[in-house]
């Protein structure tokens, strides 16, 4: 008998297998109606305002928040949002006055407090959160958040309320660029719920954008509904986004193509060269505020010695960056002439040519330059990098290819992968690199300060290379300080042509913003910092 | 029987800390998992030390592991990075891959099985060769490749199946990505009863069962299968924590959000509990599928007896 029950249970199984093909469907796929599906990545951290630095948290920030500012989808220009009004006579004490009729989808109305609050929670050190630099230039920073030792006080002196619509901010510093900074993610308003119960709030996000969430399962999918009460002008032409998290961005693609997903954001580097037979019209590649280059340490003598800066423009003019550009990246980059990004546009900085001919791929002149300036410190370059994630690989060997062939030397390049960005980040903050390495900036903000100001001035929170400059630091101080913004402006650039002369880091190229998107969808395009604009895509 | 049993669960104890602990230096060796927290920049030194202590990871690494066991036996897990406890992850990713490992086992006993008895049965004619031939073409093809054709012919050239699973997982949209995962254990377990099958046909016991008149079908599934399974019992048994850790590239894939999922994000983010978690539930799997194989032994053949 024994037997027969053995083989009836295999039976058995395998039917209610197959019996399980018949029955498919389930709530996946491409969505219903007017609701459309985009790939998402999982945060890496909890989704809060002042604590998500990452592009996937920032997404669905800009779908569900709105701030006093907001950075138009086209130029990047910052606009008033809620803000009336924000006025400065000395670019040190602001005044901001907030529109009426604005609100958080569970109907708490928002206020000057709802703004104060929530910087206030986000510069507070207790909260640990990962942005509270952005309020640095608040007064009261410091007390708040002291580099050592507990906080004095829970509270920015720097910020009152005056009455429901209007707050005033104080700043330590003169901070021209200061309105134009608060479209980011880290500035936006908290309703009262954000703090009384924390941990609800978490499970599902409540903001005052065009889109409200609707069900967050961490890690796996996110639905936000328009919502129907928002009283902004740019309201969501669809009704709805499931943006659900890949694992792997190829997978997103696949799922592209066969019509199980309406927009994918990434487009993998091994699809590039199909991409374009693939989705035709349907794929978007435009410039965002992302910048690559090589970073050196400064902190290792023997790359900071005078007469390097030879070499550093040498090494700059042995990298083929239109070739690389081409083949590796089928021009979704685009080869860098200065430290900024276009996407400021000629009026917010960008000034196309600034490195002039040390961005020009010319061997003959790197080969006499690293000479001059006394040859690669040890013999050899390791150029350090991560190789998990960003086809990292690829560029690094590539550029080492253009430096060795340039250098007519088949060991003056060698890439250094590190296995994790943590290791890397890691390595990077203990200053252990022993030679140039991977940088990358994405912008916060488009002002062509937080392109050189968090990078290259003297102990800035990304100056990993650890350069420092007094000229630079004296330029950008009295560029800060400028109220006149054009003249700001060409400050800052005199600031860059510091960076350019002394080569401190090698621009590499612009990035783009990639994606792609399904047949049912129209008015699909990338803002400035490669996210979708989501309240503008139609779906039919 | 009891004895025996409670010998080996002894023999657990230390397998299982010494495991646990391997896991933890290995994840610790990379470094401060903070750094890579704050993206391309480094987190200021304040928030850091706040970050550090919230997760424990400023005192001395002996204090981390023993406070970390001893949380992990009233059930704490830690949390991961992004805020939720590790045992919310598992919850959610342990249903998940256990659904696609009883598929890929599934496939594994029957496809598996029955071949491995056709050819075992039938040796040398053309069926035994074509199998053989083909059980070799699929061990010597890597998973992903296999993958990532199926998902593309099946997905998007014929689409009959969704390429990504959803969320939720349910066993019908699991059946492509447990056949991927399983088969190269599917091409060893017909080769497996193959030989044994082979082997045992000649032995003394079925030539009695087959000299006492009985049916042919009752003399190969009562008789010959029944020792014949032991070796592949063995192989199964240790297969099932091997598939279950094993399925990273498998889920990667799919798009399956199960424990290759949170084990792949938590090395890539270095995150200790995460990892750690999950290895450890992961040994467990391991260790009571080796006890159970070694259970199922004394069933399969009575001419094994445990003191």
């Amino acid at each position: 008998m024994r037997g027969i029950t053995h083989a009836r249970w295999f039976v058995g199984a395998a039917a209610v297998a197959l019996a399980a093909t018949g029955c498919g469907g389930g709530a996946s796929g491409a969505a219903d109606g007017g609701m459309l599906t985009s790939s998402w990545g999982d945060p890496q951290n909890p989704l809060e305002p002042a604590n998500t630095n990452e592009v996937q948290g920032g997404k669905v920030l800009d779908m569900v928040f709105r701030g006093l500012k907001r950075y138009d989808p086209r130029t990047g220009e910052a606009q008033n949002m809620l803000a009336r009004s924000i006025e400065t006579t000395d670019s040190r004490h602001y005044t901001v006055k907030l529109n009426d009729g604005w609100s958080f989808s569970n109907g708490e109305k928002v206020t000057a407090r709802s703004f104060t609050d929530a910087w206030n929670y986000g510069a507070s050190l207790k909260n640990k959160q990962k942005n509270a630099y952005f309020f640095g230039y608040i007064e009261g920073y410091d007390q708040v958040h002291p580099e050592m030792g507990s906080q004095r006080a829970t509270t920015l002196s720097g910020l009152e309320v005056v009455d429901d619509r209007t707050f005033t901010v104080t700043l330590n510093q003169k901070f021209s660029g200061f309105p134009d900074t608060l479209g980011y993610a880290a500035f936006a308003p908290l309703p009262r719920a954000f703090f009384t119960d924390h941990a609800a709030w978490l499970k599902t996000p409540v903001g005052n954008g065009p889109y409200a969430i609707e069900s967050y399962t961490k890690g796996s999918q996110m639905s936000l509904r328009k919502w129907n009460g928002y009283p902004g002008a740019d309201k969501a032409l669809n009704d709805g986004v499931i943006l659900k998290v890949y694992t792997d961005n190829n997978t997103a693609y696949t799922d592209l193509m066969a019509g199980n997903l309406d927009l994918a954001d990434d487009i993998p580097a091994a699809q590039l060269k199909n991409v374009r037979t693939d989705l035709g019209e349907r794929y978007i590649n435009t410039p965002a505020g992302i910048i690559q280059t090589l970073a050196f340490p400064y902190y290792d003598e023997r790359w900071n010695r005078p007469g390097m800066e030879k070499v550093r423009t040498g090494l700059s003019m042995a990298i083929n960056r239109d070739q690389i550009t081409k083949t590796i990246f089928q021009r979704t980059r685009t080869p860098a002439t200065d430290w900024t990004s276009p996407v400021l546009g000629a009026e917010g900085g960008f000034k196309a040519g600034l490195c002039g001919r040390a961005c020009t791929y010319d061997p003959a002149a790197a080969k006499r330059l690293v000479r001059q300036g006394g040859g690669i410190p040890g013999g050899s370059l390791r150029l350090t990098y991560n190789a998990d994630t960003g086809s990292h690989r690829e560029w690094i060997d590539a550029v080492c290819n253009s430096i060795n062939h340039a250098l007519d030397d088949d060991n003056a390049c060698v890439g250094n992968p590190v296995g994790t960005f943590a290791d890397f980040r890691n390595q990077m903050a203990q200053h252990k690199m022993s030679g140039p390495f991977r940088a990358g900036w994405q912008m916060d903000y488009p002002l062509i300060q937080n392109f050189l100001q968090p990078l290259y001035f003297t102990g800035a929170s990304s100056n990993d290379g650890k350069w420092s400059n007094s000229e630079f630091d004296e330029l950008v101080d009295r560029a800060n300080a400028e109220t006149d913004p054009a003249k700001a402006i060409s400050t800052f650039q005199q600031a860059e042509e510091v960076v350019r002369d002394n080569m401190a880091a090698i621009p590499l190229w612009y990035q783009n913003g990639n994606a792609g998107y399904s047949q049912r969808l129209t008015g699909v395009q990338l803002n400035p910092f490669s996210v979708p604009v989501y309240n503008e895509i139609k779906v039919s | 029987m009891g004895r025996y049993v409670v010998r080996r669960l002894l023999q657990m104890v230390p397998v299982f800390v010494g495991a646990t602990l391997l896991i933890f230096l290995m994840v610790n060796v990379m470094g401060d998992p903070i750094a890579g927290l704050c993206g391309e920049r480094q987190c200021d030194a304040a928030t850091a030390a706040q970050l550090r202590s919230e997760f424990g990871l400023d005192r001395p690494l002996w204090q981390q592991y023993a406070t970390y066991m001893g949380n992990v036996f009233t059930g704490d897990f830690g949390t991961a990075f992004n805020g939720q406890p590790v045992t919310e992850l598992m919850a959610a990713a342990f249903p998940v891959t256990i659904r696609l490992t009883i598929v890929a086992v599934l496939f594994e006993l029957v496809v598996g099985i029955t071949l491995g008895v056709l050819t075992g049965l039938s040796r040398g004619r053309p069926i035994d060769t074509g199998v053989l031939l083909l059980t070799l073409v699929v061990i010597s093809v890597p998973t992903f490749v296999t993958g990532l054709v199926l998902q593309l012919l099946l997905g998007v050239e014929w689409g009959w199946i969704k390429p990504s699973v959803s969320p939720e997982a349910p066993f019908d949209e699991l059946i492509v990505p447990g056949l991927v995962l399983a088969s190269v254990s599917l091409a060893y377990v017909t080769r497996l009863t193959r030989t044994s099958i082979a082997e045992n046909r000649r032995s003394d016991y079925v030539r009695t069962a087959v000299a006492k008149g009985l049916p042919r079908r009752r003399v190969i599934v009562r008789h010959l299968l029944r020792t014949s399974l032991i070796p592949v019992v063995t192989f199964i048994g240790t297969d099932i924590g091997a598939l279950m850790g094993g399925a990273i590239v498998t889920e990667r894939i799919f798009n399956i959000h199960g424990v290759g999922f949170q084990l792949y994000q938590g090395i890539l983010r270095q995150n200790t509990q995460t990892v750690v978690g999950f290895v450890t539930v992961l040994v467990l799997v391991f260790l009571a599928a080796n006890l159970l194989v070694d259970l199922l032994y004394a069933v399969l053949d009575p001419r094994i007896r445990y003191a």
